[in-house]
């Protein structure tokens, strides 16, 4: 069966059994290969994705529910100047240190990013509060966030 | 004092070559795992070498290529590789130095060197690294005696420094383990007993809808070409196996079993076991004026790294290649060699990088599961993954311990008296062999194959500050110690290495209880912690961190709390402070973190405190919230809402400060603030409470089961 979607913006018609978590299609038959699998479980948001502009897990929900979506994974992100302006700030604090969870994290930060240019600190740590890092990266996660924060998107 | 890296590879073209491209290789020994070792080595070689850190690769960790440095571990390898690259990288830059002089017909010091390009002041005249060595053998060996440059002439090292590969890891870019492919390659799962103890009684191989199946005895795995199909097919080939359970675990109380159960104690002695009997505890002194005791608790924890482990495999005409995130591929490489009866000179072990390890986790067992499967389809590459809920049942932990302290102290505040007693199953299970296929004994496929090799049987670990009985030893200058290290037989979960091997759990109960004992004589703990102290650099530690975390005024309803530490004894000394609540609903919020670190010379500073920091966060999940449970049927923190780990909302604002210390030997700063974050949140806990807690983890229910005991 073929399913229609925008990813990192072209339209993709994917030929595969829409019952595939997102994940396994976007990481091997688009080779996007920066999405991560942590969990599977839709507990850790290492596998975060943006669709339609809010930040989706792509470990349990299928091709099927995303068709006709519009799709930006991490490898797509640096053509959005707010994407760009978060990975440029997380590469100015260090802010990984395996860099396992970095993608997800990045996705999610650029996400809140784009619907609240300003957030508060309580405001980032509850969007990020769905992230889990081992490598304890996560002060400088959101120093990161908050050098792109307040519209100063050049990080 | 010679350096060991160098002295098993003297040869300076085994650390270092130049390129006739004008790129510099230096190669290493040791794995970066996310704690930026090929950054600093990089900084490192840039000074010596005086040229630009973009032109410096470092090499891709590989069995017979890169330097053996054993196991990248124990905060290690700034020590060992560090060095080794600091003393080849100055030998190398003596040596073109001399060439240089005799061609361009100048004195050696006469001459200057930018980015690789050596001048002659006098005449102007130049030639290049790349012109005088590029392509060619050094044929020299490192000079052991060498000295580095003045650290004052550092352009790099000790400098703010962007990690290498940072761009890469924030953009997807960065190729894992996980992430390889190859033509033909088969995605493989394995499908696991219920627990370590259970034989495969019956497996529906219809289950498979046509994949391959793999079975060697109780060790099963999946294959094929659709990854998605794969796992759903390693789902249904589960559900359906059956299996002998046997006895299951042993599911009696944890902490009681710790002290009753068989073992082997032996008496530490300035930090080394000795194989001698146990001095009993003796009376407190007649001048005593208090004494102490108390006995702290710690459950087993996991490594619990993001990525569940993976490795590529491929066996082609009787050779096996593996691409592996193991932290010792040397040792791996043996330990297969072993498990599958094939010479070491045939297998190569290539580092991939993985998702964050922290100690001995999945990464050498998978390697082993990928090496099975591609055994059985020579010619295929086999990409063999763990699952989340695989990586959490079947990692090797860290083990439970138990440690009892007691203490006399005299009117004056002068410890007469200290004992500790550290209990615990091994912290040394890598598969490192010493014949008889122990290293494969290791590996843990190789006990349920059908001809299988007995899980190993531990011996006490004897050297200095390791196992059980790291950072048991004081710091303090305490009068009678008697220390010992007690190996528990008949625990239920398989262990070894996880970061700080002991050293967590001791400094836990080792810095909690001083503020016990300061507290019972009436005496400041800060004042009674640097009264007890000689280690100059140790008391600057000590008052720096206080001074940070006192400095401010504290609200109303917070505790402080104070922890030390020089990890290993020998490594960097760090003391870390803690401001916190506790809530109705007791749970642990943490507000402030304060970190003072002397790591001696400090080449990437910003690393050297993205581990410190790292190190005191993941110290603070092991000491809130983690718990690996288990039953008779198995382990059940098989996913993270049953082992739930710290999150962003109680993440504490963290000031670190690092000693500087140029021209110092480096000391290893990768575990050293891990057991001063424990007993900080401890002794902060009691300051904002008034309840002392033993028994890790400080979850709700055992804060408030400490309250109701209280
Ligand atoms: S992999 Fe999707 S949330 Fe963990
Ligand atoms: S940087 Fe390693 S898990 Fe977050």
């Amino acid at each position: 069966m073929t399913i229609s979607l925008r990813i990192n913006g072209t339209d993709r018609q994917i030929d595969a059994d829409p019952s595939t978590p997102l994940i396994y299609i976007l990481r091997n038959h688009l080779g996007l290969t920066g999405v991560k699998l942590g969990c599977g479980l839709e507990q850790c948001g290492a596998c975060t994705v943006i669709a339609d502009g809010a930040t989706a897990l792509s470990c349990v929900k299928t091709l099927g529910e995303f068709a006709g979506k519009d799709i930006t994974t991490i490898e797509g992100l640096a053509t959005h100047p707010v994407g760009a302006a978060v990975q440029k700030a997380f590469v100015a604090e260090n802010a990984a240190q395996c860099g396992y969870c970095t993608p997800g994290m990045v996705s999610e930060a650029t996400a809140l990013l784009l619907r609240n240019a300003n957030p508060t600190r309580a405001q980032t740590i509850e969007a990020m509060n769905t992230h889990l890092c081992r490598c304890g990266s996560h002060t400088r996660v959101l120093k990161a966030i908050e050098r792109v924060a307040g519209g100063k998107v050049d990080a | 004092m010679p350096n060991g890296s160098l002295t098993k590879q003297p040869n300076l073209d085994q650390w270092l070559s130049i390129g006739a491209d004008g790129r510099v290789l230096v190669r290493t020994g040791k794995v970066d795992i996310g704690q930026r070792i090929s950054t600093a080595l990089l900084l490192i070689a840039a000074d010596e070498l005086d040229v630009d850190p973009a032109r410096i690769d470092i090499a891709t960790v590989e069995t017979g290529v890169a330097p053996d440095e054993g196991i990248t571990s124990g905060s290690n390898s700034m020590e060992e590789s560090g060095d080794a690259v600091r003393r080849a990288t100055a030998t190398a830059r003596k040596h073109l130095l001399s060439l240089a002089a005799k061609q361009l017909d100048a004195d050696e010091n006469a001459l200057e060197v930018i980015d690789g390009l050596i001048r002659a002041r006098a005449t102007n005249r130049s030639v290049s690294y790349w012109e005088l060595a590029g392509g060619k053998p050094f044929a020299i060996p490192v000079d052991q005696s060498i000295k580095g440059k003045d650290p004052a002439t550092f352009r790099h090292v000790g400098k703010p420094a962007t990690a290498r590969g940072m761009a890469d890891l924030v953009t997807g870019n960065a190729t894992y383990v996980h992430d390889m492919t190859m033509p033909g390659m088969l995605h493989a799962r394995v499908i696991r007993p219920p627990h370590y103890h259970a034989k495969l009684k019956n497996l529906d191989d219809s289950k498979a809808a046509g994949l391959a199946i793999v079975r060697d005895g109780s060790f099963v795995a999946v294959a094929g070409v659709d990854e998605y199909a794969v796992v759903k097919a390693a789902e249904r080939i589960a559900a359906a196996a059956t299996w002998e359970m046997g006895k299951g675990l042993p599911d009696g109380d944890l902490f009681t079993s710790i002290t009753a159960n068989e073992r082997i104690s032996l008496p530490v002695i300035k930090g080394i076991p000795v194989k001698e009997p146990v001095p009993p505890l003796a009376q407190p002194p007649k001048d005593a004026a208090v004494t102490h005791a108390a006995r702290y608790e710690r459950p087993y924890n996991m490594h619990g790294t993001i990525g569940p482990s993976a490795a590529m495999a491929i066996f082609e005409h009787s050779k096996l290649t593996i691409w592996s995130h193991s932290q010792g591929i040397y040792i791996l490489r043996e330990a297969i060699s072993e498990a599958l009866d094939m010479p070491v000179d045939d297998i190569k072990i290539v580092h991939t990088i993985g998702a964050g390890c922290y100690g001995h986790n999945g990464a050498d067992d998978v390697a082993l599961d990928a090496a099975l499967v591609a055994r059985h389809h020579p010619g295929t590459p086999i990409l063999l993954k763990w699952t989340r809920a695989d990586e959490h049942g079947w990692e090797p932990y860290t083990t439970a311990m138990v440690m009892e302290l007691q203490a006399s102290v005299d009117k004056d505040g002068k410890v007469l008296a200290w004992s500790h007693e550290s209990y615990g199953d091994t912290h040394n299970m890598r598969p490192r062999s010493t014949g008889n296929k122990s290293g494969a004994a290791r590996l843990l496929a190789t006990r349920y194959l059908s001809s299988p090799v007995p899980p190993p049987v531990a011996a006490p670990s004897m050297g200095h500050h390791v196992g059980i009985h790291r950072n048991q030893e004081p710091l303090y200058n305490f009068a009678n110690q008697r220390l010992v290290k007690n190996l528990v037989r008949g625990l239920p979960l398989r262990t070894s290495a996880m970061r700080t091997l002991g050293a967590y759990a001791n400094v836990f109960a080792l810095e909690s209880f001083i503020d016990e004992l300061a507290e019972a004589a009436g005496l400041d703990a800060i004042e009674f912690r640097i009264r007890n102290l000689t280690d100059e650099r140790a008391v600057t530690v000590v008052k720096a961190a206080a001074e940070a975390l006192y400095k401010t005024p504290m609200p109303d309803g917070r505790g402080r709390g104070f922890g030390f530490a020089r990890y290993k004894n020998q490594k960097t000394y760090c003391a870390v402070g803690i401001e916190l609540s506790v809530t109705e609903a007791a749970e642990v919020k943490l507000h402030r973190c304060v970190i003072a670190a002397d790591a001696g010379e400090i080449v990437d500073p910003d690393g050297t405190a993205a581990q410190m920091e790292g190190g005191v966060l993941q110290a603070a999940s092991w000491t809130l919230y983690e718990e690996v449970k288990y039953d008779r049927d198995g382990v059940t923190s098989r996913d993270w809402d049953s082992y739930p780990i710290l999150r962003f909302d109680n993440v504490p604002e963290i000031e670190t400060i690092l000693m500087a210390r140029p021209g110092k030997p480096f000391l290893g700063a990768g575990e050293a603030s891990s057991g001063p974050a424990a007993a900080a949140i401890a002794n902060a806990i009691k300051d904002a409470t008034g309840l002392r807690l033993r028994t890790l983890p400080f979850t709700p229910a055992n804060i408030r089961k400490a309250a109701m005991d209280a």
